[in-house]
């Protein structure tokens, strides 16, 4: 039985071959080796930069994206298992141009020195709003502990984010 | 990371078939710890088999108290599950006290009860790990083990284990239910994780192929008060240095059940016995709390570095038990 049940199950890889990732709300066909993590697919195959690559074993939070709709490290997700999935990055939070008001309340509260992490951050911040796990700074705090800022921007970070829940965020 | 194949299976039967076929074949979950070892090369699967979608993800009321939690059910999902919280305080409060939003959202359950050591040793392919590499012997034993467990250690591994919420499912007598390519088995939760001893290779009894479906837990009344308790280097985002999964029943002032597990010192999650032992029939103080954990601690073999888990596990008990016993606290 087993050797029927293998070859009817579509194995892929080691050798690169197509995928398609559906990434803020648009399809993309690319070639990858299994073994690419969803980050690596983002910035080398699809050209999508503003997701970071920190420490690439998931404890420093800069490559934070949302698969379907839940924020999740892209460096420890293979790029394969997000096929039928829908990925949100960094680059698809700003709509026409404008940007979101986290970005803006980041802008404003100066929440960033270096900004390498910026990226990862506002996308566990926008997600943190979401989940409603903002009440007050400790739990702030406690729920964005998943993304490391060696500047220690954090008390900019946690201002921007007050800025955007007690909706004074604005557009910059 | 070596090159390897990938496959998304239709159904659970043909999972397994996968995996048991092959001798480098291996489950892919959340990835957390598989992604994140295989690109470090301490694991190196040449097929991995894709379970996202193939087994429950949710948390069924069983009838009589207890919850069945499904084995691809998120770490984030079952903390905030009615249920669990309602029933089983101690589970959610582990969940949240561990690891970061990000990886509760993607680690699943199934997956957390096989996560890997955090051993330095073991993560560093250039260190000796008989872990790792049987035979190859224990950087530990000489090295930097201020964080290495101090409960359930042998000559050959004294890595801790890593996981808070299986710390409140030792304690809560939990059961793991298994599949296998002829059928499947369930293990006792405390069976389910492995001292050591001479095969620190081998962590839990699971065959090759062999996947986690659900994990039950039966019903506890005494757990519904409940706490988790967990000490570490800083507040949030750290693997304990010492954790406690507590809950306790008074009657006129006696102590007339108890459950008691550590995390953060042992080589598996830590069911207290001793102290559990000590504490039926003694009076709900901090004298009895006190000589149950020194009980318990009295089997401890720390190192020079993590001598202070002794003291700091025999308070973080007391901490637990005064938490639930004083004046009806949370």
């Amino acid at each position: 039985m087993s050797t029927d049940v293998i070859s009817q199950a579509a194995v892929r890889g080691p050798q690169a071959g197509p995928a398609v990732l559906y990434v803020n709300g648009q399809e993309h066909g690319l070639r990858v080796e299994p073994r690419v993590s969803l980050l690596d697919a983002l910035r080398e195959h699809l050209g999508l930069h503003g997701s970071k690559k920190g420490c690439d074993q998931g404890t420093c939070g800069a490559c934070t994206v949302w698969v379907d709709g839940r924020r999740v490290l892209a460096c420890l997700t293979l790029a394969l298992t997000c096929e039928g999935r829908e990925v949100t990055t960094i680059e698809g939070l700003s709509t026409d141009g404008s940007l979101h008001p986290m970005q803006a309340a980041f802008i404003d509260q100066d929440a960033f020195q270096c900004g390498y992490c910026t990226p990862g951050q506002i996308m566990s911040a926008v997600a943190l709003l979401n989940e409603g796990h903002a009440d007050d700074d400790t739990e702030i705090a406690e729920w964005m502990s998943g993304n490391i800022c060696r500047c220690a921007a954090y008390p900019n970070i946690r201002a921007a984010i007050r800025d955007v829940r007690d909706g004074a965020g604005g557009e910059g | 990371m070596q090159a390897l194949s990938y496959v998304r299976p239709a159904d659970t039967d043909t999972a397994i078939a996968l995996v048991a076929g092959r001798p480098d074949g291996a489950y892919l979950a959340g990835g957390t710890t598989e992604v994140d070892l295989a690109r470090l090369d301490v694991v190196r699967p040449g097929l991995l088999v894709d379970i996202n979608d193939l087994l429950p993800d949710c948390v069924v009321e069983l009838q009589g108290g207890g919850v069945r939690i499904g084995s691809m059910a998120r770490m984030s999902d079952v903390a905030c599950s009615p249920p669990v919280v309602e029933r089983f305080p101690m589970i959610s409060q582990a969940l949240l006290a561990g690891a970061s939003a990000q990886l509760r959202n993607m680690a699943s359950m199934g997956g957390n009860l096989c996560q890997a050591v955090r051993c330095g040793y073991f993560r560093d392919v250039a260190s000796a790990c008989n872990k790792r590499d049987p035979g190859r012997g224990c950087a530990a034993l000489e090295g930097i083990n201020r964080g290495h467990a101090i409960l359930g250690v042998s000559d050959q591994c004294i890595a801790t284990h890593p996981s808070d919420v299986a710390v409140a499912l030792v304690a809560l007598n939990a059961v793991v239910h298994t599949r296998l390519p002829g059928g499947g088995r369930t293990i006792s939760i405390d069976d389910f994780f492995l001292l050591p001893g001479d095969t620190p290779q081998r962590e839990h009894p699971l065959d090759h192929g062999e996947l986690i479906t659900a994990i039950e837990v039966p019903a506890a009344p005494v757990a519904r008060r409940s706490v988790y308790l967990k000490f570490r280097d800083r507040q949030s985002y750290e693997f304990a240095l010492a954790s406690v999964a507590a809950a306790i029943r008074v009657e006129d002032g006696t102590v007339t059940e108890v459950r008691l597990a550590l995390g953060g010192v042992g080589t598996k999650p830590w069911r207290a016995r001793r102290a559990e032992a000590s504490l039926l029939g003694q009076p709900a103080d901090e004298a009895s709390f006190t000589e149950a954990a020194r009980q318990e601690l009295a089997q401890a073999s720390p190192r020079p570095q993590n001598a202070f888990k002794v003291e700091l596990a025999t308070r973080a008990i007391v901490r637990a038990l005064q938490t639930l016993t004083d004046g009806g606290a949370r």
